[in-house]
């Protein structure tokens, strides 16, 4: 790569865009050069610059799993210039992907572990690449717990695969929307994800919790680990600073010594502790 | 490689300029802008001004210019082209007239630029530039490069270094390959170096703090008063960032016209607001003071943390920009 | 200006105003902004002909606003700009007192702001003939000459936008420049991209532009943008009849009558 210019994107086709949420679509993109398919690899929990030509880039994680060869998938709420752009795009489309970017969850240390995902809204996507990846090697992991919030019923994504989720066997889901988000029809637990997470009640033992939301919904979802016993190390998030360039040059999500981009985004609680809050 | 020192006399100095002009080098020197004087494209030895501290503009641009192509695209109905801006020829540059400081600045920012993603075009810049710096004779309250391991005669990052010397004759250290290079083509205009001692002939600098203390106090002072109190006049503008020689945050822009354009990297600054601010309208960096601090803490704990050298190089052109007299030096020394 | 230090001292002590927003020595010959709560801290005010930053920018900035009720050091183009913010709705008599200055460095209290009008009727703005020699030798360049003068001045522009931030009225939270759905002018700082930029900063102040030159002292590339809103400022005066902000009539550029000289806009 030392001989490349590092700001050339990928060229990538939609394959397939699925609605998942009001003003929030997911795209499967594949590689337009089968060469650069062959040669691309990337770990749960890194992230990449999508981009549409002439209108600009905007980050998000990869939000497949890297078992699933072949393909990249990327889900995104449409809010700023660039995921607006994308959001007119159509299937057979190009766009511009430049990763896999940023540091890795370690799953290889949580082998033998409980894995407990705590999501909120639109910040299941980079949970979801960890799901699967530890679902399609599940020999490596014991209990799995999700524990995933939204809004309302409306605004859940990747709906299939909640269905899915919820009639595996080895896999312990619980959904929740906002009061006043539920529908008549609505089986799931109403509430907000921190309270919802403490009346589960997960026990800590052996178990790593990973959890990915809006700031406020962390902010009260790591006192309700703690309490119930998990330690700063085994708590896990990422952080998603504004950024540009995805290595750590443009200086924009320099938090403390660390860039969210290249040192980052994935971080234990413990990390977090050190930065300052700057995030 | 072994330090070459060199006489060239007053009338060597125009006629080597003659020569590097004559070659077809670009050349940026400064030049006297009413009261400044400015970086600027050269032709004449003549429109050089020698009545400087150091330049309004730092440098830099010559290597990450203010806004530089990165690719180009053109789409169709079939297929996205993508043209490399890497594969460009980028232009011989001599910087004439550099100050120690601004020579010192190269580093830093080659740093920044390298590391684990190599910034290739960067790179092929800096490669075509070549630093002919003089040694400071004078300098004001804003200079504190002797703080920051620098100083009025500082060799690092030039290629050649002149000092003049009295009587208006220069002493010539070549420092790299480049720099003997360009005395080899003009080996006529060199004589054998003078006896003159260089260091009484450079500017006094007062050292006015220690780096590695500021270092250890910012260490534990994330929470302090001192942000609010000295950036209180803070307007919000990238003028200390945009004048200093170091810094080299950057945005990434596209520019459309129909359906070709190009991918941009334009210069940013963390003063400005917008610059942290999420879409979902969250500022990790809310108040001025925070802006203030990310950048007394970006050069001076951060950078060095990392790589031992400070994001600093003492030139001063901050605290002379700022449109509020907000002093970096100030600052420093009320930690 | 020992009454100024008085005046600053009493309206802290009384706690009428929670701030004193002035000037005070700087670096070297330089004088800077001061934002004064401790009445021991008053003896650091200063005022005199260096004394030329535009205070009046601080009145809108959020980090000062904090600081609670300010008094404020005023000069006349710092009353002139008090004065559009005024009509601008930006800022009330109750939010401010204003610490007037006179030419002759006597300080001089306002009750309202009809009496900063009424006190800046006898001192209009007043375009050095320096300047009008300039901006008329620049309108009788042919098109193409001029638009070159401009590219070359511009040219050393890298859009700090120290311009933006020393001045009083452009006080916006989001600037047009900072928009980018659509996006309306170019981020980056090329010839057409500072173009766009200066042009539109121009523009934005055509008719309130109080010609307090704060843009042009603050730009580090002292680039003469000053001409552009000088020449806005005769423009504006010559085909609209007004001159200077006044209390009674709405920016000449935001409000319309009905025999316009434009007939586009009837």
């Amino acid at each position: 790569m030392s001989n490349q210019n590092i700001y050339i994107p990928y060229l990538m086709r939609i394959e397939k865009i699925t609605l998942e949420a009001p003003g929030v679509k997911t795209f499967r993109l594949k590689f337009e050069n089968e060469q650069d398919a062959g040669t691309f690899s990337f770990r749960a929990g890194q992230f990449g610059e999508y981009s549409i030509m002439g209108v600009g880039e905007s980050t998000f994680c990869i939000a497949s799993s890297p078992t699933r060869k072949g393909y990249i998938e990327c889900t995104f709420r449409q809010a700023g210039k660039v995921t607006s752009a994308l959001a007119l795009a159509e299937e057979g489309d190009i766009v511009g992907f430049r990763g896999p970017y940023g540091n890795t969850f370690p799953m290889d240390e949580w082998k033998g572990k409980n894995l407990l995902f705590i999501a909120g809204g639109i910040a299941l996507p980079p949970m979801r690449c960890v799901i699967w990846n530890a679902l399609d090697t599940r020999e490596n992991f014991k209990d799995i717990t999700i524990v995933y919030g939204a809004k309302s019923v409306d605004d859940l994504v990747y709906k299939d695969e909640l269905m899915e989720w919820r009639s595996r066997p080895d896999v312990k889901l619980v959904t929740t929307v906002d009061p006043g988000g539920e529908t008549l029809d609505w089986k799931g637990e109403i509430g907000f994800v921190p309270s919802v997470l403490e009346k589960t009640a997960p026990s800590a033992e052996n178990t790593i919790a990973i959890v990915c939301g809006p700031p406020i919904m962390i902010k009260f979802t790591f006192p309700v680990l703690e309490k119930l016993g998990f330690t700063e190390e085994n708590i896990f998030t990422t952080l998603e600073n504004r950024m540009k360039c995805g290595f750590g040059k443009c200086g924009r999500c320099n938090v403390g010594e660390v860039y969210v981009c290249k040192d980052g985004p994935v971080f234990s609680y413990a990390q977090l502790k050190l930065l300052p809050a700057e995030y | 490689m072994q330090t070459e020192n060199y006489l060239i006399r007053k009338p060597s100095l125009e006629k080597l300029f003659n020569n590097l002009i004559g070659s077809g080098k670009t050349i940026f020197a400064p030049k006297a802008k009413g009261k400044l004087a400015l970086f600027d494209n050269v032709k004449a030895y003549g429109e050089i001004t020698e009545d400087y501290i150091v330049t309004a503009n730092s440098a830099k641009s010559v290597v990450f210019p203010r806004t530089e192509k990165l690719f180009s695209y053109h789409k169709s109905k079939e297929k996205t082209e993508i043209t490399d801006a890497a594969n460009s020829s980028f232009p011989e540059v001599i910087l004439w007239g550099t100050r120690p400081c601004d020579a010192a600045a190269f580093i830093p920012l080659t740093d920044t630029f390298n590391g684990d993603y190599k910034d290739i075009i960067f790179n092929s810049r800096r490669e075509k530039v070549l630093l002919l710096s003089f040694s400071c004779n004078k300098s004001d309250d804003y200079c504190f490069c002797t703080s920051v391991n620098s100083g009025p005669g500082n060799t690092s990052g030039s290629d050649v270094l002149f000092t003049k010397l009295p009587g208006g004759d220069y002493l010539a250290e070549v420092m790299t390959p480049k720099g003997q290079l360009l005395v080899r083509e003009s080996i006529d205009l060199f004589e054998p170096k003078p006896e003159e001692d260089k260091d009484r002939n450079l500017a006094v600098v007062a050292n006015r703090f220690n780096q590695k203390e500021i270092q250890a106090k910012l260490q534990n002072l994330f929470e302090n008063p001192v942000w609010d109190d000295k950036s209180r006049a803070c307007l919000g503008c990238g003028s200390c960032a945009y004048v200093c020689p170091v810094c080299s945050c950057f945005d990434i822009q596209d520019e459309a016209h129909g359906n070709k354009g190009t991918h941009l990297r334009c210069w940013d600054s963390c003063g400005f607001g917008l610059f942290t601010l999420h879409t979902s309208g969250h500022n990790p960096r809310e108040t001025q003071s925070a802006r203030w601090r990310q950048r007394i803490l970006h050069k001076f704990l951060y950078i060095p943390n990392k790589s031992k050298i400070a994001g600093c190089v003492g030139c001063g052109r901050c605290s002379r920009s700022c449109p509020a007299d907000i002093n970096i030096l100030e600052t420093l020394t009320s930690l | 200006m020992n009454e100024l230090i008085k005046k600053a001292v009493a309206l802290l002590e009384s706690d009428s105003v929670q701030v004193i927003i002035g000037y005070a020595e700087g670096t070297g010959t330089r004088t800077r902004a001061i934002f004064i709560t401790r009445t021991a801290d008053c003896e650091n005010l200063i005022f005199d002909s260096r004394c030329v930053q535009n205070l009046a920018v601080y009145l809108t900035k959020s980090e000062i606003k904090k600081l609670g009720k300010p008094a404020i050091v005023a000069p006349i183009p710092v009353l002139r700009s008090i004065l559009q913010l005024a009509v601008e709705n930006q800022i009330t008599e109750n939010d401010l007192v204003v610490l007037g200055i006179t030419p002759q460095s006597e300080l001089v209290d306002f009750e309202s702001f009809a009496a900063i009008e009424a006190f800046l009727s006898t001192h209009q703005i007043v375009i050095e003939e320096k300047y009008q020699e300039t901006i008329r030798e620049i309108k009788a360049m042919p098109v193409t000459e001029r638009f070159a003068y401009w590219v070359k001045e511009l040219e050393p522009c890298f859009k700090c936008y120290a311009c933006r931030a020393a001045c009083p009225l452009c006080y916006c939270t989001r600037c047009t420049v900072d928009n980018n759905q659509p996006q309306w002018i170019s981020v980056a700082s090329h010839p057409l991209g500072n173009l766009e930029w200066h042009i539109m900063r121009a523009m934005h102040l055509a008719g309130r532009c109080t010609d307090c030159e704060a843009c042009y002292n603050a730009c580090p590339m002292s680039i003469p943008i000053h001409l552009l809103t000088k020449n806005m400022l005769q423009d504006v005066t010559e085909n609209f009849g007004t001159y200077g902000p006044s209390l009674d009539k709405l920016n000449t550029l935001s409000s319309f009558k009905p025999d316009d000289k434009e007939s586009f806009i009837r």
